[in-house]
């Protein structure tokens, strides 16, 4: 049976890991590479590297860090953010990683969706949807949900599954860094609405949350950044509690 | 050992050279008639789309040389799939190692499969020291259906082959460069064929 996936997420600037971890045994807590090992040794199913760096210089640093990512763990990895063509995802799938995340470029250029499933396959391109509740409604936004879009998420949920993504990672704004729960009403909207696997981001506080999200948020996959990197949950121990809840988990 | 990964143009090769430079064997990726011809072990990769990914294969003359290889060959993902007779993907005929049809997953569930799920049925020396029932890292939405030559089975709402042998090929749905350390035993086994 298919399991549900556990994704720690990675935020990357210039090559090195920048919220705060606190794992005791880092030698280097700003390595991303040393992280994603112990990741990939304690059970994590995927990883997701998002990149915040905006300069040239720091583009070509992320390269080299999905170079050095991809010789050291024998787990599928993701790279997002700041993709915005064609060339851009070649080089990163090129230099090894599995899947690559875009989301404003999308916004921006919807046929960016179709040009990459034609080029690439869907099973390669995952397509990050912020949006939060604007009166009632669930809208996309920008710019890690600074900028409203006028883009009602549920229709372009289904555009993008159209185009041709293979995934989509949503995140709730309204929810994320909350440590309340994820999004579950729009999620199972979300995932009844698509064929495809839904990642979901934004909420994570507790095991309990978890459970939560594959039961009630028919979720797929969940995705989870501090509560991980700050020891809050330990992976083996998630997935113990969700296997006894009789979620299928890979152990 | 000379390990030749076929490089033609067809998804994440890179991923397949670091997991054997894990296992301390430098693979080559090539295009080369001779050098694929006179390897010691083979590697048919691919992701993508089946239909292009032929096209590449065909312009390189590579679908003539492929089912004649007498070293063992192993492929990967859409590798093994169009070593079968006809993928549904892109209407593709395939290179016929296989005696199996290749299609899609209805819309029962979600497509593409993307996860891990188990394998089990295991019958190969592929799959020596390896349990029952391990995780395997699975992305495709067309597969192959049970059959003579399958060595694994795999469970998505429908029972069906995620590994086939005939002679001395083989071919995995699943990625075991990216399937933790089981799938790096699964490489050292095909190594040791």
């Amino acid at each position: 049976m298919l399991t549900k996936r556990i994704i720690p997420c990675l935020d990357i600037k210039n090559g090195r890991t920048v919220k705060g971890v606190n794992f005791v045994n880092l030698r280097d807590a700003g390595n991303p590479v040393e992280l994603a090992e112990i990741y990939a040794n304690n059970g994590a199913d995927e990883l997701v590297f998002l990149d915040i760096t905006a300069t040239e210089q720091g583009r070509k640093t992320l390269i080299e860090l999905v170079i050095s990512v991809a010789s050291a763990i024998n787990i599928p990895f993701t790279v997002g953010g700041g993709i915005s063509s064609v060339k851009d995802v070649e080089i990163l799938l090129n230099s090894g990683a599995d899947k690559v995340s875009i989301n404003s470029a999308a916004v921006k250029n919807p046929e960016l969706i179709n040009d990459l499933a034609a080029k690439f396959g869907s099973q390669c391109i995952v397509v990050a949807i912020d949006a939060k509740q604007v009166a009632g409604e669930w809208l996309v936004h920008l710019v890690g949900g600074k900028v409203p879009t006028g883009i009602k998420l549920f229709d372009w949920a289904k555009e993008v599954a159209e185009r041709g993504a293979g995934e989509i990672l949503f995140t709730s704004m309204d929810h994320d860094g909350t440590k309340n729960g994820f999004a579950n009403d729009a999620l199972a909207v979300l995932s009844n609405l698509v064929n495809i696997p839904i990642i979901a981001s934004g909420g994570a506080g507790n095991k309990q949350h978890f459970t939560d999200v594959f039961i009630d948020g028919k979720a797929d996959a969940a995705l989870a950044a501090s509560v991980f990197h700050f020891k809050e949950i330990d992976i083996i121990d998630l997935k113990k509690e969700l296997r006894n809840n009789k979620i299928p988990i890979r152990l | 050992m000379k390990i030749v990964i076929i490089n033609y143009g067809a998804g994440n090769i890179q991923s397949i050279k670091f997991a054997f430079q894990r296992l301390g064997y430098d693979a080559v990726l090539s295009d080369n008639y001779e050098e694929i011809r006179t390897a010691d072990k083979v590697i048919f990769p691919g992701v993508g789309e089946a239909s292009s990914a032929m096209k590449k294969l065909k312009s390189k003359g590579l679908d003539k040389l492929i089912p004649n290889l007498k070293q063992p060959v192993l492929g990967i993902c859409l590798g093994m799939q169009l070593m079968c007779n006809h993928c549904e993907e892109g209407d593709t005929h395939g290179l016929g190692i296989f005696d199996a049809d290749v299609i899609k997953f209805n819309k029962d569930v979600k497509v593409p499969q993307i996860g891990w799920n188990q394998i089990e049925n295991l019958k190969s020396d592929l799959f020596k020291g390896v349990n029952e029932k391990e995780y395997m890292y699975l992305v495709h939405s067309y597969y192959v259906p049970l059959n003579n030559e399958a060595i694994a089975v795999t469970d998505y709402e429908l029972k069906y082959a995620s590994a086939l042998q005939k002679n001395n090929f083989y071919g995995v749905q699943f990625h075991p460069e990216k399937s933790g350390t089981v799938g790096a035993e699964i490489l050292k086994n095909f190594l040791k064929l």
